[in-house]
């Protein structure tokens, strides 16, 4: 297909490169370097969308991040991505690209029918139409929005491509290449300041790659290029293109978003498809510049009505005419810059200026170049639906508000210039407040909170001259007061055309008796019909304003629309702009994917998994894992087709018949050392440690300031001034840094230390009436008998050569030790207990058993010590000193704890013996009960006893002490059962305790 | 994300700390009797100021100490920050 829009000789993309894509289906072809805008628009095609509310057609406006309407949706390989700004995207061979928001398609929208049904969507339509009955919101009106509403479809499948952050330090970031931004790169580079410069666009320069201006005797484009290749050169220099700072966070936190594959057709070997950078900056130059602001008039949204700059930039870029028959519509220079160049190409353009009788050398060249010119006039409205066809032109009176003289002309674009909005969105963010400039009608940055500046036309500096001095002179002096370096490059010198003052008149007033609909917001619809009605209902502050006509929302961010809807608000009000103020500019500056915000922290990735160094054993013999925190734990050993149940059953059994192994090296581990770890640990835990002798373990509760239980674990006296604490897998890391705070705040007197050696140890807990028999095997040379080694006991021993520690603790209410060797050796370790334990009828058994033999025993865990629990609820009272203080005991005085029908930990048995009680239960006395049916407690663990076969739970009640023995209920509503039970002891098995002394 | 001075490490970004609370809270000394409001006070009623605030932070993926900063809980302004047993100004 030939492309009737392309010129022959201007443009920066690459002829010699085809590249063909498919928008909608329909294959075109472009060239490298292209966008998917500009190669559509050499195709001639215009029509890439539909509007958000109306669903009228929707063109290019823009040329970059400033396009609020060519939003498509790229696919390849099964995959979406949507939100793809067309003017952005560039295009490569098999793109395939599609329109959204438009059904069955972009040439024919049933949507469409909004457009005539616009006086029922009126501004904060949402509020007022969907609110009754309130019924139909969840079946009716939600679904109809969610359809309705957005742009794009993302893809629910895995994405496969790769994305990354990175960490970067530097002296100064620069955020945009433009001119400021290239010479104040260069002027800090040459200071010896280590410099990041970030272009969005894929080519650097900014504005020079349009503007006919020289410097330094080279072309803006010369220039550009000389100084970006010098730069490129230096060792203290970062330059990226096709890289967006798009947020400004605290203490000159900036984030940058690299879109390093989305131009490929593939994403290249070991490259990411996008990196997001994290980027700490001494100081930032913020030289984002300005985005042309629109002029409104009716049907200004038409398919073919575009900024004079983009249509200027689609010619000297991308060598692409947005139109044969231009109208050029401006109230100030700019619009005649693009008329220039549109007769230099041989095209002849109709400016209509708002402005009476102006005069500078850009127009004289206009007029030399014999280019038709209309004073005092302006666009009415744009003709034809799906592009522009013609125009209804009138005279504008001296005062602004009468039209006179309204002729209709053929045309094929309309290209507005409205005059320029500095990009003051980063500045913003970083928390600067900015500042109204009358000459230039637009907010400009005032005062930094955060070490950044900005320059050039953000900063509303117009003209390059200014801009190039200004950019020269900051670069150097935050260069210097970084470096405290002294090379100065000297400015060279720039000739550029002067212009003249632009005209403050923006919107054009509606001839009589038409309603043409002037849009200020084109993404999201927002007219000045809109506002009007806003103003009229009541809304004053622009935060409403904005909220309630969604004016300057969206990936958007009013790019192209605050400055007109505020001055509109103002006009309105008979206010000036700076009295209504702006609204808050929020990060993301343009839209971000969320593969490049949530980086390789995916799946597996997206957390550390911790495994015990027995883990390859576990795998090798049929362990289930189950998560624990970021370990993985073995849940059960699975032999053949058991299920959990079975499996964890005979394992449990197994315990209480013969001897059992578990793996124990998840437990935290915490050694205590100094002179005064005794006295710390009495503070720290509930009950007495001063008298604990060497080679003894003791049991432990330690509470929070609140008189809640924070962990529970035994600690065994090593040595005189060292202890080995544990504590609960789960609270590790809060019981380390619990224990820090008290040493380095509260009581820093104390000489003691505190280091976590939780992986310096591989435990296994050997369970059972055969685990002495089995000890006495492991390590013959040491005398493990009961006198020798009693409950509570500690001692260090040898296992086949490697030293090891045996504490005689038992969490299964069994005879039971646990044996720690270095972590080195816990494989080691493991596969002697197996080997040793073969005639004892030994098997390895899992979390769920563990749970079993603990929840039958009345062994309270974390189910029971849920942040909610005092020692009493526990039934750990007996461990709490009346003698000494500690942390958290004065907690323990306050009413609510001591009331006498505190809740208390009880058992609880289904009367049929047979009926499981799902964990979460509510216990009641009626379960017939008026609801909400008052409850007594809750179900914390259930199991099923292996003692004594049938189920049993722990639960804490109201007053269980006294509940002992009653006939209650189990309600579980979210599984619809009630269960009569019977309340019972919470030491189901062995309560005197008898085995794990004998 | 905030950058914070660690008087024994030198600035890091704040993913390596833990946030402590009002530094100025002071515990009860042991054995000492005090009346319910004191104790109230003490281990729930926190102050929060717009404003300079001293406030504790852990460096826990770092040196493990716990510091004091001083930081304007409006702007985020860190005017100083200072070791455990450090006096403040």
């Amino acid at each position: 297909m030939s492309q009737n829009f392309r010129l022959d000789n201007i443009g920066m993309v690459d002829r010699n490169k085809k590249i063909s894509f498919t928008f909608n289906g329909k294959k075109y072809f472009g060239y490298e370097g292209d966008t998917i805008a500009s190669a559509l628009i050499a195709n001639g095609v215009h029509l890439v969308g539909r509007s958000f509310k109306y669903h009228r057609p929707r063109g290019f406006f823009g040329v970059g991040v400033d396009e609020p309407y060519a939003i498509l949706q790229l696919e390849r390989n099964n995959e979406r991505d949507p939100n793809i700004r067309a003017t952005e995207q560039e295009i490569f061979e098999g793109l395939e690209v599609k329109s959204v928001n438009c059904w069955p398609s972009v040439n024919f929208d049933i949507g469409a029918i909004n457009n005539f049904l616009k006086i029922f969507f009126p501004a904060g339509f949402y509020y007022k139409t969907f609110m009754w009955p309130p019924s139909f919101w969840y079946k009716i009106y939600e679904p109809f929005i969610r359809m309705a509403a957005g742009f794009g479809e993302a893809s629910i499948k895995h994405d496969k491509e790769r994305y990354e952050h990175k960490y970067e330090y530097c002296d100064l970031l620069i955020t945009g290449s433009g001119p400021s931004g290239l010479a104040s790169a260069y002027a800090a580079a040459k200071n010896g300041a280590r410099v990041i410069l970030a272009e969005d666009k894929p080519r650097y320069g900014g504005s020079l790659l349009t503007s006919d201006v020289n410097i330094g005797n080279q072309t803006g484009v010369e220039w550009s290029e000389k100084i970006i290749t010098e730069l490129k050169s230096m060792s203290n220099v970062i330059v990226k293109n096709r890289s967006q700072v798009f947020g400004y966070y605290d203490h000159n936190m900036l984030v940058m978003s690299e879109r390093i594959g989305d131009h490929l057709p593939k994403t290249q070997k070991y490259l990411p498809k996008q990196r997001l950078w994290y980027i700490r900056a001494k100081e930032v130059l913020i030289s984002s510049g300005s985005i042309e602001r629109p002029l409104v008039f009716g049907n200004n949204d038409t398919p073919g009505v575009m900024l004079s700059s983009a249509a200027k930039e689609y010619m000297k870029v991308y060598g692409v005419l947005v139109g044969k028959k231009p109208l050029i519509f401006t109230n100030n220079d700019s619009g005649y810059e693009t008329a220039i160049e549109f007769k230099k190409n041989g095209v002849n353009p109709l400016i209509l200026d708002t402005r009476k009788e102006p005069s500078s050398d850009i127009i004289n060249e206009a007029k030399n170049l014999g280019i038709e010119t209309k004073f005092s006039y302006v666009v009415v409205a744009a003709k034809g639906y799906k592009k522009v066809k013609s125009a209804d032109i009138a005279k504008i009176s001296e005062n602004k508000k009468d039209l006179s003289n309204i002729e209709n002309i053929e045309c094929d674009c309309i290209c507005v210039s409205g005059f320029w909005t500095p990009s003051i969105h980063l500045a913003s963010q970083s928390g600067n407040k900015s500042e109204f400039n009358e000459k230039i009608d637009a907010f400009i940055p005032k005062k930094s909170k955060q070490r950044e500046n900005t320059i050039g036309s953000a900063n509303g500096k117009f003209t390059l001259e200014e801009t190039i001095n200004e950019a020269f002179d900051k670069g150097y002096e935050v260069s210097n007061k970084i470096t405290e370096n002294n090379n100065k490059v000297s400015i060279p010198t720039v000739v550029e055309k002067k212009s003249t003052e632009h005209d403050k008149f923006w919107c054009v007033p509606l001839p009589k008796g038409k309603s043409y609909k002037r849009f200020l917001d084109f993404q999201n619809d927002v007219a000045v019909t809109d506002i009007e009605l806003a103003l009229r209902e009541g809304f004053r502050s622009i935060e409403h304003v904005k909220r309630y006509t969604t004016l300057g929302m969206a990936t958007d961010q009013g790019k192209t629309s605050n400055l007109n809807g505020l001055q509109l608000v103002s006009d309105i009000e008979n206010k000036v702009v700076p009295q209504v103020g702006h609204t808050t500019f929020r990060p993301p500056y343009t839209p971000v994917s969320i593969g490049a915000i949530v980086g390789r922290e995916v799946g597996k990735h997206s957390k550390p998994t911790r495994k015990s160094p027995m883990h390859e054993w576990h795998e090798k013999n049929n362990a289930v894992f189950v998560d624990a925190g970021v370990w993985l734990r073995p849940r059960y050993y699975k032999q053949e087709n058991e299920t959990l149940f079975e499996a964890s059953k005979r394992e449990a059994k197994n315990v209480r018949k013969n001897v059992g192994v578990c793996d124990v090296t998840t437990l935290g581990k915490i050694d205590v050392k100094g002179p005064d770890a005794a006295e710390f640990l009495n503070r720290v835990y509930t009950n007495a440690w001063l008298k604990l002798p060497v080679g003894k373990a003791r049991y432990g509760v330690m509470l929070r300031e609140d008189g809640i239980v924070m962990d529970d674990g035994t600690t065994t006296r090593i040595s005189e001034n060292h202890y080995h604490m544990t504590t609960t897998t789960a609270q590790a890391a809060n019981v380390l840094s619990h224990l820090e705070y008290y040493l380095q705040l509260v009581w820093p007197e104390l000489n003691v230390n505190v280091v976590s050696t939780t992986e310096q140890w591989a435990g296994a807990a050997i369970a059972g009436p055969n685990s002495r028999a089995l000890l006495m095997k492991l390590f013959p040379n040491t005398d493990v008998s009961n006198e020798a080694l009693p409950f509570m006991g500690y001692k260090e021993a040898d296992l086949f050569g490697i030293p090891a520690k045996i504490y005689r603790i038992s969490f299964s209410g069994e005879l039971a030790y646990e044996v720690n060797v270095e972590s080195d050796y816990g494989n080691f370790m493991w596969e002697k207990i197996i080997e040793v334990g073969k005639e004892f009828q030994i098997q390895p058994y899992g979390t769920e058993a563990l749970s079993t033999l603990r929840i039958e025993m009345g062994h309270v865990a974390g189910s029971e010590l849920d942040g909610r629990t005092i020692p009493h609820d526990a039934s750990l009272e007996g461990l709490v000193s009346k003698k000494k203080d500690f942390i958290g005991k004065r907690s323990l005085s306050r009413s609510a704890f001591t009331k006498p029908d505190r809740e208390k930990i009880v058992g609880v048995v289904p009367l049929d013996k047979t009926t499981s009680i799902p964990e979460g239960s509510y216990i009641v006395k009626d379960p017939k009960a008026k609801l909400p049916n008052p409850k007594l407690g809750h179900v914390s663990a259930s199991c099923w006893s292996v003692e004594y076969d049938n189920p049993f739970s722990l639960a804490i009640i109201k007053d269980g002490k006294n509940m002992i023995g009653q006939k209650l209920f189990a309600m579980s509503p979210l599984k619809n059962k009630t269960i009569p039970v019977e309340i019972v002891s919470s030491h189901y098995v062995d309560p005197e305790g008898k085995r794990v002394r004998a | 994300m905030l950058y914070i001075f660690c008087p024994h490490c030198g600035s890091r970004s704040q993913n390596e700390f833990a946030y402590g609370g009002d530094a100025t809270v002071k515990r009860p000394e042991l054995n000492k009797e005090i009346s319910d409001q004191e104790w109230d006070n003490f281990v729930y009623l926190r102050k929060s100021p717009r404003g300079k605030h001293l406030e504790l932070w852990h460096h826990i993926s770092g040196c493990r100490q716990w510091i004091k900063v001083e930081r304007d809980t409006s702007t985020h302004e860190i005017f100083k920050t200072y070791k455990a047993d450090e006096l403040t100004e």
